[in-house]
């Protein structure tokens, strides 16, 4: 059976995705990745930070087709498909994270100012085991993110 | 004392290419080249700074030292300065300081660099806490993957097209074609950029800069040094710009995965790119008007055009058509990189900031040759190193 662990502690695939970050009580401020040792809006040093789920909707601010292979430690694809990186504006946290495209999207269909959602993809595979990664996928117009 | 009685005494460049030499001798001849210019002897130098790069996670494998040695070793103290791509800057801004402080009156300023082929890589090992590895891992995020998110977001909110880009690449490869120490000499159509082969969408090779390897040197002095030796004090560093960004930056910069939040920000968050400018002009008590001349770090076609914007040479949105206009060529209104830029250097990471230093002191002494932008006697050179290294220089006459 195939084990599949999230290749980062803060992206939790199941039961549905999402990505975990960090918010001020203070300010009110996010915080993502979740991985520093205390907040950074430096209007509140020290503020008290509590763990949040970041909205897993938000809206195409860029993207971007890449034609040749990444260096690692990007995992090598054989044979090689060019792969796409979304950048995506989160409306509540008013802040914009990369992302990979989820699988079987065709790029040239993408838009600025579209809406995306949180996606599961495979990062790499080893053997049994399957490194899952965070990617968004297009809100079809039934407004469901798809599979 | 002023920061205008720091002078610009000599300048020297190695030619970039892919010469397959160590670093240090590139520095090395640039370093000679910026003594003779300035009519002084290596043993007059009472400062030496050097621009690092980083290869494996050694640090002081290009170091103010390495030079020093080279040179000979003759005691000066040594500083060295790592800040990506704005190294250079840096290094200067270490160096003026310095001078400023009266704590010597002669610096020599170096950054040289042997670079890979290929894609710039993070080093090796697992770094699950470094968003520059984590970035490469997770999303095959490399450096061009952020200059085409620039560029369509460019398309998307101006209609810029992937021909304005490819302007932006003829237009430099025509003022390139009269320096003798660009690596790339020849005159590119917008159609032989077009012709390319797509990198990250939209954005081709030829939209793109090289890596490169070459070398850069400054000498400072102060303005009472310059005078006791007969160092006509032609050209002057009115600014140094070597700001980090303010808490919330809006916009994705390498090697981030995430902006900022500006929830909970106070006032309008400030884009890192206009602040670099912004403290430059500030120190300077110059503004955009002012400028004869620029070089800007056109590490893709589109963000030459970006940076037209974060400048103020044009107001957001109206960088397309200043290049239409021909204001950003040679005998335009505001030349733009009349070194011919990245486009026809490729990048040293630790030289090109003073790269940009040399062009504007030939620039503004009037010494540029078929590049010369008449009557020059203020010019601006900006840049931006990766992990949060603002860059800007403002020289004048």
């Amino acid at each position: 059976m195939t084990e599949r662990v999230p290749a980062v502690e803060w992206f939790r695939p199941t039961p549905e995705p999402v990505l975990l970050g960090r918010r001020g009580r203070r300010t009110g401020t996010y915080f993502f990745p979740p991985t520093d040792a205390a907040g950074r809006n430096p209007a509140a040093p020290d503020e008290e930070l509590d763990e949040v789920v970041l909205s897993r909707r938000g809206r195409i601010w860029s993207w971007t087709t890449n034609h040749y292979p990444a260096p690692p430690p990007f995992p090598a694809r054989d044979p090689f498909r060019p792969y796409t990186v979304v950048a995506v504006e989160l409306a509540a946290e008013r802040l914009v994270v990369l992302g990979l495209l989820a699988d079987g999207v065709d790029p040239g269909t993408l838009r600025v100012g579209a809406e995306v959602e949180l996606d599961v993809g495979v990062l790499d595979r080893t053997g049994d085991r399957e490194e899952l990664v965070w990617t968004w996928r297009p809100v079809t117009a039934a407004g469901e993110g798809g599979t | 004392m002023s920061s205008d009685d720091v002078v610009v005494a000599g300048v020297g460049m190695h030619p970039w290419g892919k010469w397959g030499r160590p670093f240090v001798t590139y520095g090395l001849i640039a370093a000679r080249a910026a003594l003779a210019d300035a009519g002084l002897e290596w043993r007059d130098v009472q400062l030496v700074v050097g621009g690092e790069t980083v290869r494996n996670g050694y640090p002081g494998y290009v170091a103010g030292a390495t030079f020093a040695q080279a040179l000979g070793w003759q005691g000066a103290p040594v500083a060295s300065v790592y800040a990506a791509c704005a190294s250079g800057a840096a290094a200067l801004g270490v160096a003026r300081a310095h001078l400023l402080a009266g704590l010597v009156d002669v610096a020599l300023v170096v950054g040289a660099d042997t670079t890979p082929k290929g894609f710039l890589a993070p080093s090796p090992g697992e770094r699950g806490d470094d968003s520059d590895w984590l970035r490469f891992r997770l999303l095959g995020a490399t450096n061009p993957t952020y200059f085409a998110l620039y560029a369509r977001r460019r398309m998307a909110c101006w209609g810029a097209t992937p021909h304005d880009f490819a302007l932006v690449k003829a237009k430099n490869s025509r003022h390139g074609v009269h320096n003798p120490h660009a690596r790339y000499r020849r005159e590119i159509t917008p159609e032989e950029v077009a012709a390319s082969p797509v990198v990250a969408e939209p954005l081709r090779l030829l939209d793109i800069c090289a890596t490169s390897d070459g070398a850069a040197a400054v000498v400072l002095t102060s303005g009472s040094f310059a005078a006791a030796r007969g160092i006509a004090p032609t050209v002057r560093v009115a600014a140094v710009s070597t700001v980090t960004p303010t808490f919330p930056n809006p916009v994705i910069e390498m090697p981030n995965f995430a902006t900022d939040s500006a929830v909970g920000a106070d006032g309008t968050p400030v884009p890192f790119r206009d602040a670099i400018a912004r403290a430059a002009y500030d120190e300077a008590g110059l503004g955009p008007e002012d400028l004869s001349v620029a070089e800007v770090y056109d590490l893709s076609t589109a963000l030459e055009l970006d940076w037209y914007e974060h400048l103020g040479l044009c107001e957001p949105g109206g960088a397309e058509r200043l290049l239409h206009d021909g204001a950003t060529a040679l005998g335009g209104r505001i030349p733009v990189n009349p070194s011919g830029g990245l486009a026809c250097f490729g990048e040293a990471v630790p030289a090109q900031a003073l790269a940009q230093v040399c062009e504007l002191t030939w620039q503004l002494r009037g010494t540029a040759g078929a590049r010369q932008v008449e009557g020059a006697r203020v010019g601006l050179a900006v840049n931006q190193g990766l992990f949060g290294h603002g860059s800007c220089v403002i020289l004048r006459r």
